[in-house]
């Protein structure tokens, strides 16, 4: 799911209400009637109820069953969901995720938001700017993936030659354990700074010039004016990069994919790419789902909270 | 709200910073480039800002030694019939939304827009079992079927369709207009920056989406450039050159489209972060 579909679904919590009013009254509509709702609706219905709907519901019969995709599937109960807890190396796919995600969170946010702060500045060429920023965010993952492997690369990737330069010997990155999320968590960032940071524009140039003028007179300086009219005035904003970074963040894959398939050691096996190794290497595909499951089981109640707790935080105008 | 910025140094100081932060994040892309254009750029040749001799050699390697011209068309034809299905059914759908109202379609609506909810991953596997079923598999059909419908564009173009005046309908059923033809003549020439939106987005995502298309398209004549670019990196370990050529195929025509429409891809991605 792409980063541009969550959003929406997120934004608009506003109730699903009918905006027009019947042009008939609903008696007189006959099957005429009926067969023209059919005509527009089901085009999207037929295709996300057989490619979404459908697979959904057969992800969790499938979560019950020993299966390698190839024989017959055998019936098991919960004993998947009992396997993959007792495994650790479920514990450790989640940490891995999680460690990716308090890594990848507070960089792309603050940069995000010093970005923003700075573009929102009367400013020559902004909207030139913004879209050099903006660029890594319309590049596939799997060229992003390449080139920070390449930026990376410890025998004689850029970075370490530059810190070279300044007498720093650099780590090996991708191919060392201890290096391997930093290196896809530095990437991470680079791609999405842009995504965030015109977030927080759109939110930055939203909030009311009087307020600023008001809080001068009140004799706040420019630490006070943004801790107490810029900090709350985004939240909105803020509350929404954050959840859909959390999403997205659970659902991390492209990138290991392809920086390190989840290595070196498991260093950075995530859960989605335990989903993929777990179906196609280890033909378990009955394990797959029941992760699958509990990814999703996990990010709903991570979102539903997000969701709850904004009272306490977010402020909207 | 835009700050005025104090003094002059503090003008001078935001300039310098804004500008030495977009060479940051456009060397990545610069760096591509340039190894691309390095003969033999691997372990032992470090590339140099301007290599000494510079050439296309790498770029021809892909297209003979790999099939890296169809592997382009497969791209470019799934991302071109996704992004024109998705039209049609997104516009059908939000005219059905906004303007056909008929029992159960607030709930109807709230499904859709549940299923923006679901992580793909949940759904790889059934879908992989679903389509073997069918003999699907390695089909360019079965790359494409789940992404007819997306419930994004639903939304997306069900806001321009509530946005389009309800006179304008009312002054057609009067001319004896049916649904049909209010929703070309009328609705359509009514979205259009939606619609151009929409284009944008549903090319993008076709031609950078990875996962699918990797479990469903495993010959390599069928593959489209992010699996193939993914194979590359396995096959030529140490020929960065190559690998780069690659990255510069699979990023330049993103590149076009967002210099060209940067527009509705921005102005998309902000309006969807305001409430």
């Amino acid at each position: 799911m792409s980063v541009s579909t969550l959003q929406t679904s997120l934004v608009d919590r506003a109730p699903v209400t009918r905006l027009t009013a019947p042009v008939r009254p609903a008696a007189k509509r006959g099957w005429r009637y009926g067969l023209t709702v059919a005509a527009f609706l089901l085009p999207s219905a037929v295709p996300l109820a057989l490619f979404v709907l459908v697979p959904m519901v057969s992800a969790a019969w499938i979560s019950l069953n020993d299966w390698n995709l190839i024989t017959a599937m055998q019936f098991v109960g919960l004993d998947n969901f009992v396997e993959l807890l007792a495994d650790p190396r479920t514990a450790a796919v989640f940490g891995n995720t999680l460690y990716y995600i308090v890594g990848y969170l507070p960089l792309v946010y603050v940069g995000g938001l010093i970005l923003a702060l700075a573009l929102n500045r009367a400013l020559r060429g902004r909207s030139f700017w913004r879209g050099i920023y903006f660029l890594p965010v319309v590049t596939s993952w799997i060229a992003v993936a390449i080139v920070w492997r390449w930026l990376l690369n410890p025998n004689n990737g850029v970075v370490n030659t530059v810190l070279g330069w300044v007498g720093i010997d650099g780590p090996g990155w991708w191919t060392e354990p201890a290096w391997s999320m930093p290196s896809i968590i530095l990437a991470s960032a680079w791609k999405d700074l842009g995504f965030v940071m015109v977030i927080l524009l759109a939110g930055l140039q939203a909030i009311n010039p009087d307020l600023y003028d008001a809080a001068k007179v009140d004799g706040a300086g420019a630490w006070t004016r943004f801790r107490h009219v810029t900090l709350p005035m985004l939240s909105p904003s803020t509350f929404f990069v954050v959840v859909i970074s959390l999403i997205n963040g659970f659902q991390v894959f492209d990138q290991v994919y392809a920086m390190t398939g989840g290595g070196p050691a498991g260093s950075s096996q995530v859960v989605v790419q335990q989903i993929y190794d777990l179906t196609f290497r280890y033909g378990a595909a009955g394990e797959a789902s029941a992760l699958s499951w509990m990814l999703f089981a996990v990010i709903l109640a991570v979102t539903v909270v997000q969701i709850i707790g904004q009272k306490r935080w977010v402020h909207y105008a | 709200m835009r700050e005025r910025t104090t003094s002059r140094t503090g003008w001078v100081v935001l300039h310098i910073a804004v500008i030495l932060g977009a060479l940051a994040m456009f060397f990545p892309f610069l760096w591509t480039f340039i190894t691309s254009i390095t003969p033999g750029a691997g372990f032992s040749i470090t590339p140099r800002l301007w290599p000494e001799n510079p050439s296309f050699a790498a770029y021809e390697t892909l297209f003979t030694e790999r099939p890296f011209a169809r592997v382009v068309t497969n791209s470019l034809m799934l991302a071109l019939i996704t992004t024109i299905v998705q039209l049609f059914t997104s516009a059908t759908a939000a005219y059905a939304f906004s303007r056909l109202p008929f029992r159960g379609r607030g709930v109807v609506f709230a499904v859709y827009l549940a299923t923006m909810m679901i992580p793909l991953q949940v759904l790889v596997v059934p879908l992989f079992a679903q389509l073997k079923t069918f003999g699907l598999l390695n089909t360019y059909l079965g790359a494409l079927l789940p992404t007819f419908a997306s419930a994004f564009g639903i939304f997306l173009l069900r806001q321009a369709v509530n946005q389009v005046p309800r006179e304008l309908d009312e002054a057609a059923t009067l001319d004896g207009a049916g649904h049909f033809r209010i929703f070309f003549s009328i609705i359509l020439p009514n979205i259009k920056p939606a619609l151009a939106t929409l284009t944008i987005f549903a090319f993008m995502g076709s031609w950078n989406s990875f996962l699918w298309p990797l479990i469903v398209l495993r010959s390599p004549e069928l593959q489209t450039l992010p699996i193939a670019l993914a194979g590359l990196q396995g096959q030529y370990t140490t020929a960065w050159d190559v690998v780069m050529a690659g990255s510069v195929i699979s990023v330049l025509p993103m590149l076009a489209l967002y210099i060209f429409a940067q527009k509705y891809i921005i102005q998309g991605v902000a309006s969807s972060g305001i409430k």
